[in-house]
């Protein structure tokens, strides 16, 4: 992959919109790199908001500025049209022009014959097989994957995913956020992704908008907002989760497992993940499936066991029965959701020392 | 087997319809497109205004059109004086008396294919870069041609069947304005000749039938095409 270095493409806006009686209004600051991922129920705003920053929808009032170019400002009756904005947008539905081949496709928003380019990212995206076949003879998944190649090949200066995974079944689901992934590894190139699945944006995000009603709530670092207790609810809920990042150092290939080394130095083994030594893993772990104990045990059949510190403790309003709990594991932070009843019963307190024992690593993915 | 009259008749008949056909084209993907896909003030009057051939007598619009293009009407005298061009009484004239008339049903068809066409593809297209025109010329346009197709048979069929109009701007003209449907009218109106009559009756059946036919198989192979088959 012919890395190009990222240009300050950092995108800063602030917009008013009310197409009927949804109102947007909307203020924010993104890094020029990494994936952002903007994140709601539907109807929050996130579909519209992408819509705006594409340029296929002019807002009633404000400004939008990617890198140093002022794309939108209602005050001067600046407003570039889409066709010139650079910005490959990956739509819901694939939305491939039915009437060119895959290879007409992909060559369609080009700005100059690049062969080289071209082979990459169709290597890249497991395309290869495809290039001489109709829209209308591929599959959902395989579509997915010419509409992402498409979106890049025009070499914009931003990628607007616009939740990209919708409608696959499970295991295309996990096999595209594979590819998306594998790109955010490979090709230098800020990637604003929307999104409702809380599993889907924790596994591929690096910053956080979170938006309720036209509104952003919250937008931050992914693993600041996770941790963030007021945000629970919309973080998932029942099913909240917190992330950290280990390297693997090792395979147990005789029980199947992975094992894994925390920063602090501490170690994790997990299901066998298809990673090399010294390949960093970002780890989901849900709050309900992270249990406390006093000292280490060595009667139980949980197999990870680490040592943190526990740094504060929340009772959310919608959850009386339960203690959400913020650990802290060397540099890294990871959240606990107990019963009262026995948080009580152990007598936990901020700043204690604890045993944290890990039930399921839900999930893990080469970064 | 033909006469050289009716070989006339013939020759000025697909003359008249191709070029009426050749003339409406693009305005009226234009003014399809705007129907498709503008809104804009003074819209429902034009629709009508664009009907109207299909419902008025052609008379009334051979009347109409010789009043305008006449030698004496406003846009036929500036015809006549800046480009030395006449058109009643010519087969130009009926061309475009022809074109008139088939016009509404070539953009009520090029209209609802455009109303088909998806338009997010059309966006889509536009965030890879490719200006309006481009968007048009490579998406919406090949999306439209099985309905363009149509559209273009319909009005080259309605041309060809053009009478009223015809005789009223660019009269009956033998060799030059005299086409199928005139020839027939004239041998009716001529005793003893319903042999002759009709010869250029089963002539203009076949003709009518060839272009359906024709049409049909394109709009088969076009709609095929977009729907993303190799065969067809």
């Amino acid at each position: 992959m012919t890395d190009r270095q990222p240009k300050d493409a950092g995108l800063r806006l602030q917009l008013d919109h009310r197409p009927g009686d949804f109102h947007l209004q909307t203020a924010l600051d993104l890094p020029a790199h990494g994936v952002t991922a903007l994140f709601g129920a539907s109807g929050s705003g996130k579909t519209s908001l992408l819509r705006l920053i594409a340029g296929l929808d002019r807002p009633d009032s404000g400004t939008l500025h990617i890198g140093g170019d002022c794309l939108v400002d209602t005050g001067n009756r600046t407003f570039v049209p889409p066709h010139k904005r650079r910005l490959g947008v990956v739509f819901q539905e694939a939305r491939l022009f039915p009437h060119y081949r895959v290879r007409g496709n992909l060559t369609y928003g080009m700005p100059r014959p690049d062969p080289e380019r071209f082979a990459s990212i169709v290597s890249l995206l497991g395309i290869d097989h495809l290039l001489d076949r109709f829209p209308a003879t591929l599959s959902g998944g395989e579509a997915r994957r010419v509409a992402i190649g498409r979106a890049l090949l025009s070499e914009p200066r931003m990628l607007l995913m616009d939740e990209p995974l919708t409608g696959l079944d499970g295991p295309r689901k996990q096999e595209l956020l594979h590819f998306i992934l594998r790109l955010t590894r490979e090709i230098a190139i800020p990637i604003l992704y929307v999104s409702h699945d809380p599993e889907e944006l924790t596994a591929i995000a690096d910053h956080l908008v979170l938006m309720h009603e036209g509104r952003v709530l919250a937008s931050g670092p992914l693993d600041d907002l996770l941790m963030r207790f007021d945000l629970t609810a919309e973080l998932g809920g029942f099913d909240a989760a917190s992330v950290i990042e280990a390297e693997v150092v090792g395979q147990d290939v005789n029980y199947g497992l992975t094992l894994l080394t925390l920063n602090d130095g501490q170690h994790l083994t997990i299901p066998a993940v298809d990673a090399a030594v010294g390949e960093r893993l970002r780890l989901r772990i849900p709050v309900r499936d992270v249990a406390l104990a006093l000292a280490p045990h060595s009667g139980s059949s949980y197999r990870n066991q680490l040592q943190a510190t526990i740094t504060d403790t929340a009772v959310l309003p919608d959850n009386p029965t339960a203690i959400e709990v913020r650990l802290q594991l060397g540099n890294q932070s990871l959240r606990a959701r107990l019963t009262r009843k026995s948080f009580e019963e152990l007598a936990l307190d901020a700043g204690q020392e604890v045993t944290v024992l890990v039930k399921t690593v839900a999930f893990a993915l080469r970064r | 087997m033909l006469s050289a009259a009716e070989w006339d008749a013939i020759r000025i008949s697909l003359q008249v319809a191709g070029s009426a056909v050749a003339w409406i084209i693009v305005p009226g993907i234009a003014l399809a497109w705007l129907m498709a896909r503008r809104d804009f003030p003074g819209k429902s009057a034009l629709d009508g205004l664009l009907h109207l051939p299909l419902v008025l007598p052609p008379v009334v619009v051979g009347y109409l059109l010789l009043l305008a293009l006449g030698r004496r009407g406003v846009i036929g005298q500036w015809l006549d004086q800046t480009f030395n061009i006449q058109l009643p009484f010519t087969w130009q004239g009926a061309a475009v008396a022809a074109g008139v008339m088939a016009f509404p049903l070539l953009v009520r068809s090029v209209r609802l294919s455009l109303e088909a066409v998806d338009t997010q593809l059309e966006a889509a297209a536009s965030t890879l870069g490719a200006s309006r025109w481009r968007v048009f010329r490579t998406i919406t346009l090949p999306l439209t041609l099985p309905g363009l197709l149509t559209g273009a048979v319909l009005a080259f069929a309605r041309a060809l069947s053009e009478f009223g109009a015809t005789i009223t701007f660019a009269a009956n003209i033998p060799g030059e304005t005299r086409t199928l449907p005139l020839a027939l009218y004239t041998l009716i109106q001529t005793p003893g000749a319903e042999g002759a009559a009709a010869r250029l009756c089963i002539l203009s059946i076949a003709i009518a039938m060839a272009s359906l036919m024709i049409s049909e198989w394109l709009a088969r192979r076009a709609r095929q095409r977009l729907r993303g088959r190799d065969d067809g």
